[in-house]
């Protein structure tokens, strides 16, 4: 009987203090291995001069990558346009993904097979949309080129990837289209979560459409708009899987952004440790960018 | 009825805006290679053909890299789902000190960007030895896929009343006993979706795969794909073949579990 109780209390102890931890723990063996300790190396291997080939005469070199940074000329073309990028964009697919919501949050029929088409962009391979959008801009069988000549909007096919004022914009365009969908379906579900009888009322009181998605739909979407944006911005900046396919930064460093030039730095020039600055400066950026952009709403919206 | 048509307008434009690449993809992929490179545009073949996906199978090694995808993205579901079942059963069944920061420490990993992470791992993974197989892509992905699939599958087990594995363990069942026999049955519309979720990741996956593999051994179809652009003079009725055919699982997949994945997502935005 004794005994019975002692095995009881001890299956209670194991289970409440040490089975939980251990049902984390391959979790957390994977997180370390794959993730925190990269992250030490990376730290490590941007105060040192590093090339794979002799990684044994890799050496110290301080803060010598970062003031290499800030005079190469390159980098301050990539942080161009990373903003560019970024701000661009995030803006666009925002302002596309509200009109996307809008226009879904009507009630019509096959209403949720058309959201789950409206997210097929979302889990296409990057490859995949870099294929469909190189081929459409293609500048001598694009069909873009195609329709834009017959509406009589350009004069001439043009090589919209391969010319330096038109490349970083044309990737743009289809991430751009690749976000949109995305957006849209998170801005619907904060849409369908305000009450019904909010619009009613408001409807009662005699306000049009345009003044009750000003003073109901618009500040009780915002907090999702806030989170979602933050999470595209932290997305835009860091993928560059379109850019690396469509035109790896060219020509030239007219699409360059900074994790490509961090990309090309590591395995074209082999220059390990300059390339992790480069990725190093790229999360730190990345951070003050989004507490920036945090700091405006909590000023301009005073709800956060 | 004007309202009524405008309505439907407007979602015909929308389907279109999404649609038309897919469309215009499709179309070049059955074109025959004299009708492809045609001035002005022709924009329907006048007949339709599948020899640029024959030739993609027979003659360039597309077949060998969808066997590497599909090792790698199996792989990456077995363990990334059995890691994210375990972690989502402490998370959701377990009340301990220090729950919040630990599930923090699962979200920050999505925030770094991968080239800075690819860098170091291409090292580890050379020390390693396993460099350019599918190994070092399976370890990636497995970490990278488990954070957003415990979130999901949390979620599910939440969804699902305690009362259930108390039951099972008044009846004699340990914590591990309830998971497996009670709790896993009836989550596994929710698993299946995760699993799903984990596929669709890792077959996408571009950055790793294109710094861990360097050749046919280890190579993805991304990648593969990638290659192809160089290796070759761009061939488009190839390439859109080879894009209609890795596009297609993912896609098809994904309707099967939108519902639940559009659930997950929203849920954690609207509420967070």
């Amino acid at each position: 009987m004794l005994l019975e109780r002692n095995k009881k209390e001890f299956i209670n102890k194991w289970e409440k203090r040490v089975l939980p931890f251990l049902l984390l723990l391959p979790a957390f063996i994977l997180i370390l291995s794959v993730v925190a300790y990269p992250i030490g190396r990376a730290i490590w291997l941007s105060f040192h001069d590093f090339n794979p080939l002799k990684p044994f005469e890799s050496k110290y070199v301080g803060f010598e990558n970062f003031f290499k940074i800030l005079k190469d000329k390159v980098f301050f073309i990539a942080l161009k346009n990373s903003l560019i990028w970024i701000i661009g964009v995030v803006s666009f697919q925002f302002i596309g993904g509200l009109i996307g919501a809008l226009i879904l949050r009507q009630k019509f029929k096959g209403r949720s097979l058309i959201r789950g088409i409206s997210l097929i962009p979302w889990v296409t391979p990057g490859i995949l949309i870099s294929i469909m959008w190189m081929w459409m801009l293609d500048g001598n069988y694009g069909i873009i080129n195609d329709i834009l000549l017959r509406l009589g909007l350009i004069s001439r096919y043009i090589p919209w990837l391969a010319q330096k004022n038109t490349s970083l914009f044309s990737v743009m365009i289809a991430d751009i289209w690749r976000g949109i969908p995305f957006f849209a379906i998170m801005l619907l579900a904060a849409m369908e979560a305000i009450p019904e009888q909010l619009y009613e009322a408001a409807r009662i009181d005699g306000a049009n459409s345009f003044r009750i998605f000003i003073h109901i739909t618009w500040p009780l979407i915002l907090p999702t708009v806030i989170i979602t944006t933050m999470l595209r911005i932290i997305w835009t900046a860091n993928h560059m899987d379109l850019i690396l396919i469509m035109t790896d930064g060219g020509p030239g460093y007219s699409s360059l952004i900074i994790p490509l030039m961090a990309y090309h730095t590591a395995y074209k020039q082999l220059n390990f440790g300059y390339a992790s600055a480069l990725a190093l400066l790229q999360g730190v950026f990345l951070i003050i960018i989004v507490s920036l952009y945090l700091r405006l709403l909590r000023k301009k919206g005073g709800m956060y | 009825m004007k309202n009524f048509i405008f309505k439907y307008f407007l979602i015909f434009i929308w389907l279109a805006f999404i649609l038309i690449p897919y469309i215009w993809m499709f179309i070049t992929s059955i074109k025959s290679p004299n009708e492809l490179y045609v001035f002005p545009i022709k924009y329907l073949p006048s007949k339709p053909t599948f020899e640029g996906y024959i030739l993609l199978l027979k003659s360039t090694p597309f077949l060998a890299y969808m066997k590497n995808s599909i090792i790698v993205a199996l792989s990456t579901v077995i363990i990334a789902l059995f890691v994210a079942i375990l972690a989502s059963y402490s998370f959701s069944r377990f009340d301990y000190k220090g729950k919040t920061p630990l599930s923090f420490i699962f979200l920050i990993t999505q925030m770094f960007p991968a080239i800075l992470l690819a860098i170091p791992l291409f090292l580890l993974m050379k020390s390693l030895k396993i460099l350019n197989t599918p190994y070092s892509l399976i370890l990636a992905h497995s970490t990278f896929a488990v954070p957003f699939s415990t979130w999901m599958i949390t979620g599910f087990l939440n969804s699902i009343p305690k009362e259930l594995d108390e039951a099972a363990q008044i009846d004699g069942c340990t914590k591990i006993g309830a998971l497996r026999h009670v709790i896993l049955p009836i989550a596994s519309p929710g698993i299946v979706a995760a699993a799903i979720y984990i596929f669709i990741y890792s077959w996408n996956e571009f950055l790793y795969a294109l710094t861990f593999t360097s050749d046919i051994k280890a190579r993805t179809i991304p990648v593969g794909l990638h290659t192809f652009m160089g290796e070759y003079i761009i061939r488009w009725d190839l390439l859109t073949a080879g894009g209609i055919i890795t596009g297609l699982p993912v896609i098809i997949f994904f309707m099967f579990i939108q519902k639940y994945l559009v659930k997950g997502l929203t849920e954690g935005a609207v509420t967070g």
